[in-house]
């Protein structure tokens, strides 16, 4: 990846390679969250160069930045993020909508979704009918319907407990596995050190940028 | 417009969102409804109003004395003054190339009348042939008073419809004799008038006979008179204001009534009237087109509240399908094809509803003040579109700009 240079992120050069599991750490304000919007094109750096497997993503207008976001990302909020309104199953479904999928084609894969985060058997419950946890399968499950190149998390385990976080990080490592790039923000030392590279900013800068030894999430160790 | 993926989404959308729907829709519908209402009512007045004053040929003159108010050439006030045949004489004589129709008229009031074992107490008005037509009676049968019934004091009657239904109850009416007063007359004609009921407990006989049989002798009770036809209404209102301050001054002079005196003669010009028929008419009609087009604007602001509030809701969804891939113009459609489609179908519930009461109630409707309310067909479509549009503009420029918010703004929205 490039190199941005912004009031809140001044000098940052790095690059994640596909396959990778990286996580940002850093305090608030350190600017890990405006990193994660610039890679999610969600927001756009005024300065330096970002290219997204190959691709130049510079000057995009709102279109075209929808277009790669579909193509090429998947998002994991802290708050999930999921329509309350739309069932479990219309939720994974609805990047696939925004691709001009067939229907039955999009119930389909997206069902192939929610049995791999183990929620079949909850597609035609709402959002308010699930747990946290389970909620935040579901936003992975949405994540990866679109089957992105990179998965973005933003605090994926923020408002979990720890054996659900663990749960959910079991699942992003397996994820991982299958070979998904992933990065995801953390202030949790021990979520980070679940991934295999941690890279710690403050204050705009990259201060720290190593491999780890990468903790396996075994729900049943931790019990 | 006609993507079935599209459709789906917002049907889902719709049948998720019951209550945002519903109440959209019920502010539009009542909207158009007490619009629709409204009008009707607007259109049921004008047409109450038209028929009041369709009684009388639009352009009577009727003249009648009253008692004098003022004191004149050392005569006391209270005098009451009568006509006689000769003040219809002086008045026709004085402008026989103006009038068109005219008659004397001598009425009594309260006339208890018989037929067989049925009675009712009407009012009796001597009367000369014209006078059918400055009352603007039809004749239902038979036929109206002539010039022989006049000279040769026949004891004829044309009575009215409402008359004929109390004492003959749809039996033949013509030919048989009445008894009126304890005098027998023999029923020659049927009329209904345009002033309905009121009007048509009235039985009208020749006016040399009424002088005969009450005994008035060449008494007068009023007199009623049109003009000949003029161009246009400017000029039948400057010659029948012309008629009536001339025959006015005339009855003063002979009657040695004062030229002050507002009560002694009356001299009432219809033709003001229907000037002032017109003008009520259209007021009646500005009034009910402000209040509808203020009930246009209140709805379509309620109309812009909800789609405010709408989007505003649903930022944090924008924000969400905007992260997953979703394009701007997409989703000013989706929530412009949703509002328009809730708008469109509740403005024609809203429609529907009140057309149905006002076919259902309005014909029974018949008060003296309003009559067969009913609207334009058009006219409500119209509203119907523009409420639509209204709410498909109000919700426009929330959606465009909550579809340009960057999504991480969007998201960030709680």
């Amino acid at each position: 990846m490039g190199k941005n240079s912004l009031h809140v992120l001044k000098g940052i050069d790095f690059t994640v390679a596909e396959g990778e599991m990286v996580s940002i750490m850093g305090s608030s304000g350190s600017g890990k969250s405006t990193l994660l919007n610039i890679l999610g094109i969600l927001d756009e750096a005024d300065q330096g160069t970002y290219t997204l497997d190959g691709t130049l993503i510079k000057n995009l207008n709102e279109k075209v930045a929808a277009r790669y976001r579909n193509k090429f990302l998947g998002f994991i909020f802290q708050s999930f993020n999921l329509i309350n309104y739309k069932s479990a199953l219309d939720n994974v479904s609805m990047p696939l909508y925004y691709q001009g999928v067939k229907r039955n084609i999009r119930t389909e894969k997206a069902m192939h979704y929610l049995e791999k985060v183990g929620l079949a058997d909850w597609a035609s419950h709402l959002p308010s009918e699930l747990s946290g946890g389970q909620k935040q399968r579901v936003a992975i499950a949405r994540a990866l319907a679109s089957d992105p190149k990179v998965l973005l998390a933003d605090e994926p385990t923020g408002a979990l407990d720890t054996k659900t976080s663990y749960e959910v990080m079991e699942l992003i490592q397996g994820i991982n596995d299958e070979g998904k790039t992933i990065l995801i923000v953390t202030h949790e030392d021990d979520i980070a050190h679940m991934t295999k590279r941690i890279v710690n900013l403050k204050d705009g800068l990259i201060i720290d940028d190593s491999a780890v030894k990468q903790v396996r999430a075994k729900t049943e160790s931790y019990v | 417009m006609f993507n079935i993926e599209r459709w789906q989404e917002i049907f889902e959308a719709i049948r998720k969102n019951k209550l945002r729907t519903f109440l959209t829709g019920l502010s539009v519908a009542s909207g158009i409804f007490i619009l629709v209402i409204l009008l009707a009512i607007g259109q049921g007045m004008s047409n109450g109003v038209s028929k009041q004053f369709e009684n009388d040929a639009t352009n009577r003159i009727s003249v009648w004395t009253n008692v004098t108010s003022v004191q004149y050439k050392g005569l006391n006030p209270g005098r009451i003054i009568e006509m006689d045949n000769r003040d219809y004489d002086l008045a026709v004589n004085k402008n026989t190339d103006k009038l068109a129709l005219k008659s004397g008229v001598y009425s009594r009031w309260g006339q208890l009348t018989t037929y067989k074992k049925e009675n009712g107490s009407y009012r009796v008005e001597g009367v000369n042939g014209d006078y059918q037509f400055l009352e603007n009676e039809t004749l239902v049968a038979g036929r109206y008073i002539n010039q022989g019934d006049l000279n040769n004091f026949e004891k004829v009657a044309v009575i009215g419809n409402q008359i004929y239904l109390d004492l003959f109850q749809g039996k033949k009416a013509i030919g048989e004799y009445i008894d009126v007063a304890g005098i027998k007359f023999k029923v020659v004609g049927i009329y209904t008038d345009p002033g309905g009921e009121r009007e048509e407990t009235r039985l009208f006989i020749p006016l040399t006979t009424a002088q005969k049989v009450f005994n008035a002798g060449d008494k007068l009770r009023s007199l009623a008179f049109t003009l000949q036809k003029q161009d246009n209404y400017e000029e039948a209102l400057a010659a029948s204001e012309a008629f009536s301050a001339q025959l006015e001054t005339d009855l003063k002079a002979k009657h040695t009534i004062a030229p002050t005196d507002n009560r002694a003669v009356n001299v009432n010009n219809t033709l003001e009237n229907t000037k002032k028929f017109y003008d009520l008419n259209n007021m009646i009609r500005w009034f009910f087109w402000g209040v509808g087009i203020c009930t246009i604007i209140a709805g379509v602001v309620g109309v812009s509240n909800i789609m405010l509030i709408i989007v505003k809701e649903r930022t944090k969804e924008i924000g969400i399908r905007k992260a997953i891939g979703a394009q701007p113009w997409s989703i000013i459609g989706m929530i412009l094809h949703e509002s328009i489609f809730v708008t469109a179908i509740a403005g024609f519930v809203g429609l529907m509803f009140s057309m149905l009461l006002l076919q259902l109630v309005g014909p029974f409707i018949e008060t003296e003040y309003i009559r067969n309310p009913s609207v334009n067909f058009s006219v409500a479509i119209t509203t119907v579109v523009i409420l639509v549009v209204a709410g498909a503009v109000a919700g426009f420029f929330p959606a465009y700009r909550a579809a340009n918010i960057k999504p991480i703004e969007a998201l960030r929205d709680e």
